[in-house]
């Protein structure tokens, strides 16, 4: 049979990646900005990692940002709540080849997908997770997450929430992950060098997303990306550089007996050598941890790329024992195996 | 092996009973004397009986564990209603099984064990050794614990290890009975034991001795024998329906070319299936033990979204898990095989025992209209053809397919005629081509209904799939109403054209006569056994078995209308019954129900049909 074969691009272009699907999300949405740095970082991907237009997968759960997939020309899956990690699993285990990328939001991940959060960072298939965290449902149109602040009153805590509330970072890294990273969403370049950075870690890369919700949870995210506020309350992290801050890099980040402590250069006899210097390549979790804890008003924001730790990805290690046992196992067929053990002949 | 004193009576057939603590290898003993039964070409069918904890309270009677095997000359379709032979290790493994006994069986005991505080224990009054409550048996007293520790004083042993092989001493016994050669068995002992030589050579012994003290023990009449059964000829070997299950997936993924993503979660009685398949990575078997029910069969949906055979493999309570994802797989139209070994239910229910009460769950128990094929295995043997059979139509009509098997298939073990992988029917699944211009995500072959599988990273195919309604031939998301109900009848039309692809329902018997037994799935042994027997009789009964559920073979009007009563029996409250009713509702059905977490006997059948018969 004849067949018809596509010219083979040598470059992939954003273009490759749009989707022609209305994009249905709320004008003002931080996901169109999400969308965007995703569909400007795949051919980035496709040429760093050899990765064709086909070899990626897009999977989501359920929420405003699990449809994502739709809005994406790519291989892809609409899930079902909570459980887009197990379906990317799935995915990269059967095909290691496939670039494959999770798309999830606080809800979705934190709560009734939180048991499938942490069993992924533990496993580290090579899948890149996106998880959007607004603090709030949106989809379902604004009840408290398990990333809502506590004491937040929203429709289903008419007198603030009760609860504490979960931090992605301190979960990733607490079950183990080895790559965590953090951004937000009005910053489109963070987001394509981090998205870049998870793409290109041989492992679970888990990014959490600062995103905000215009309707129901708006600028909730306010003191972080603020034009006034944001010098003093973001770091972004770079690996072998000091960890500096504030406008004109004045402030920074020493560690006082146990504790963070964010403090300004030249006060205090503080000099720049004071400052800690960001690696995170560490296999210890100590610090990394304290990193992702940081919140305003006492700390700034930790993002960029706080964790990255190599270490054997779960689908290396299933197909290396595949490939070992081919060579081992006395059963070279299943023929071989009905046979084997206790048989008889009757004539 | 010395020359027989006793006499060797030729029999049809036997069932024997291996019953005593959960830590006395009753397991282990039935399973060699299953070995010996292979070796001596008989036909054969067991039944282990073992209770969920995995060392209940030493000595009571929820702390037996038992094992029946039914073997004999001619076909054996049932693991045997009421023993020939009890072996009892205890007192409570007495009083758990004289109800599962003939009236004229012989009883072994170890009567090292019958001590007063074993008998409290087991809940009996007096010693029933001696209140003559055993009349009408043949009651062997052997101090069994006594005669191991004899057999092994040579060796340097603590009188702990020493005991350890007793049971070896009851199935020494057993061998000399049915007139078997025990030194078939010391190969086992040699690999098994191999780090261990003294223990080898314990259990050598005592098998030995309790062979030889059973034949100067003077105490048997007989001895028996049992003709070769006349099998037709084959390889042949045992299998149990767990292993059988796994067997047939993996013949179907070589079969059809494709790897095969197993995601499960462990759960009694189905784990046996994960644990196999997890051994044969080497035939590009990937098996992931899942952080939960959910994850499993959700990470199945991905593994076959990537092109691979995917399975997944519960019981009951993880059926009712992953019921959001199987609906998922209907929507996405992926397929993939749902195995479900089924246990006694509601909720945790019954572990370790078997029941068929789940099959409105797998028909039903979703949220939707959201139809998926249903297949039940008839057997341990079965098991493999019908593992293969759900993993073709699964992936040849793309969509989900649940196979209910049960705790007696799975547990329970029979003869199984090893076939040509080369022979079973050829797998062909409807791949879609690379960079084909006319691919598109749910157009629909018009013979099958079904859509193509256009595995993710093949060129030219990228396409979207989800929860959420599709559009007719393009997928896109859609909310349009008609399209809506357009695409829930294409779903229904799908499963039902599966029809055109099984085999017709075969009536065992006449097609016409006055009582037809209807069953579906693992009751088939007991319910042919009944029949056959009736026939034997010359009485007016025919039986049919259904495998295929959903759909239904297209034949099932044509076939109840040759008879006058139909009654369906099963081992829930009527959930086939009540399908029937509404799939067939111009008849009337008759029905047999038991949930006791034991499987029908042959004579509780007989009555019933009887009864009919007769009304």
């Amino acid at each position: 049979m004849e067949q018809k074969i596509e010219p083979q691009e040598l470059q992939l272009t954003k273009q490759d990646f749009e989707s022609d699907q209305m994009v249905k999300w709320c004008p003002g949405c931080g996901d169109h900005a999400i969308l965007k740095s995703v569909e400007n970082v795949f051919p980035v991907v496709g040429q760093k990692m050899g990765y064709k237009k086909e070899d990626f997968v897009v999977v989501s759960g359920i929420g405003c940002s699990s449809r994502f997939p739709y809005y994406m020309n790519t291989y892809g899956i609409h899930g079902i709540h909570g459980r887009a990690a197990a379906l990317a699993m799935g995915i990269k285990l059967t095909n290691p080849k496939l670039s494959v990328w999770m798309i999830s939001g606080d809800g979705d991940s934190m709560a009734i997908g939180g048991n499938h959060f942490i069993h992924i960072a533990r496993r580290n298939p090579d899948i890149n997770y996106l998880m959007f965290n607004n603090k709030i449902y949106g989809l379902t149109k604004g009840q408290y997450s398990p990333t809502t602040p506590k004491g937040q009153k929203t429709k289903t805590s008419p007198q603030g929430t009760f609860e504490t509330p979960f931090n992605p970072g301190e979960l990733a890294i607490g079950a183990r992950g080895k790559f965590f990273a953090r951004v937000i969403d009005t910053n489109p370049k963070l987001m394509q060098k981090v998205f870049l950075e998870a793409a290109l870690h041989h492992g679970a890369s888990i990014v959490e997303i600062l995103q905000n919700c215009v309707i129901y949870n708006n600028k909730i995210h306010a003191l972080i990306t603020g034009r006034d506020t944001k010098d003093d309350n973001q770091l972004i992290l770079e690996a072998g550089e000091p960890m500096l801050f504030g406008k004109d890099k004045s402030k920074g980040i020493i560690l006082e007996g146990t504790h963070l402590k964010a403090v300004t250069i030249g006060e205090n006899g503080i000099t720049k050598e004071d400052i800690l210097v960001h690696d995170p390549t560490t296999e210890d979790t100590g610090i990394h941890m304290m990193l992702a804890s940081m919140a305003p008003p006492e700390l700034p924001a930790a993002l960029g790329v706080i964790r990255s730790v190599k270490a054997e990805t779960l689908e290396d290690a299933i197909w290396n024992s595949v490939e070992h046992e081919k060579e081992v196992s006395p059963y070279k067929n299943v023929d071989d195996l009905l046979n084997s053990g206790n048989t008889w002949e009757i004539d | 092996m010395t020359t027989k004193k006793d006499k060797i009576v030729e029999i049809e057939e036997a069932v024997i009973r291996f019953a005593g603590d959960s830590g006395d290898g009753m397991q282990l003993t039935g399973n060699l004397f299953s070995d010996s039964t292979a070796f001596a070409g008989n036909d054969f069918a067991t039944f282990p009986d073992y209770p969920s904890e995995i060392r209940a309270p030493q000595g009571t009677v929820s702390g037996v564990s038992g094992f029946q095997i039914h073997f004999g000359h001619k076909n054996i379709h049932t693991t045997g209603d009421l023993a020939d032979v009890l072996v009892a290790m205890n007192p409570a493994s007495l009083k758990a099984n004289l109800k599962w006994v003939k009236k004229d069986a012989i009883i072994i005991v170890n009567s090292d064990e019958f001590t007063e505080k074993n008998l409290v224990k087991a809940g009996f009054e007096n010693n029933p050794l001696e209140d003559n409550s055993l009349t009408g048996h043949l009651l062997i007293r052997g101090p069994l614990s006594t005669l191991t520790k004899e057999a092994v004083k040579e060796l340097d042993l603590d009188n702990k290890s020493a005991l350890k092989s007793k049971n070896m001493f009851a199935l020494g016994i057993i061998y000399y009975l049915f007139n078997r050669d025990y030194t078939k068995t010391f190969p086992f002992f040699e690999t098994k034991f191999k780090k261990n030589p003294l223990v080898v050579e314990a259990n050598k012994k005592v098998l030995e001795a309790g062979y030889n003290y059973a034949e100067t023990l003077e105490a048997f009449t007989n001895t028996y024998r049992i003709e070769k059964a006349s099998l037709n000829k084959g390889r042949y070997r045992n299998v149990t329906g767990n292993l059988a299950t796994a067997w047939g997936l993996l013949a179907a993924s070589e079969r059809s070319g494709r790897k095969i993503y197993l995601g499960s979660y462990p759960i009694t009685p189905a784990t046996d299936i994960l644990q196999e398949l997890s051994k044969h990575k080497q035939f590009a078997c990937v098996t992931q033990q899942a952080e939960d029910e959910i994850a499993g069969v959700v990470s199945t949906i991905g593994g076959s979204f990537a092109g691979a055979m995917a399975v997944t493999t519960t019981s009951g309570p993880g059926l009712s898990l992953k019921s959001e994802a199987i609906g998922l797989a209907v929507m996405t139209e992926l397929p993939m095989v749902i195995v479900d070994v089924q246990r006694g239910g509601p909720s945790t229910g019954l572990p370790t025992k078997s029941e068929q009460s789940d099959l409105m769950q797998a028909l039903y128990g979703r949220n939707g209209e959201a139809p998926c094929i249903v297949m039940a295995a008839t057997s341990a043997a079965d098991a493999f053809y019908s593992a293969y059979e759900a993993a073709k139509l699964a992936m040849e009509h793309m969509t989900p397919v649940i196979l209910l098997t049960d705790g007696s298939i799975g547990n329970g073990s029979e003869v199984f005629k090893i076939p040509k992988v080369a022979d079973l029917p050829e797998i062909n699944p409807p791949i879609a081509k690379a960079n084909d211009p006319e691919y598109q995500a749910y157009k629909r072959d018009p013979k099958t209904l079904a859509r193509q599988w256009a595995v993710a990273g093949t060129p030219g195919l990228r396409h979207r799939l989800g929860g959420l309604e599709k559009e007719d031939i393009t997928g896109n998301v859609s909310q349009e109403p008609l399209n809506h109900q357009k695409m829930t009848d294409l779903r229904q039309a799908k499963v039902d054209k599966v029809a055109d692809f099984i085999p017709p329902l075969e009536v065992e018997g006449d097609s016409k006569s006055d009582l037809l037994v209807v069953g579906w799935g693992g009751t088939h042994g007991v319910l042919l056994t009944a029949v056959e027997e009736m026939r034997a009789e010359g009485k007016s009964v025919s039986m049919v078995h259904f495998k295929h559920i959903m759909p239904l073979p297209k034949n099932v009007h044509e076939v109840f209308s040759g008879f006058k009563k139909i009654i369906v029996c099963e081992n829930n409250m009527g959930q086939f019954a009540n399908y029937l009713r509404m799939t067939h509702p111009e008849f009337k059905y008759e029905q047999y129900n038991k949930v006791q977490g034991l499987p029908f006997m042959v004579s509780e059948l007989k009555t019933k049909f009887d009864t009919l018969l007769n009304e």
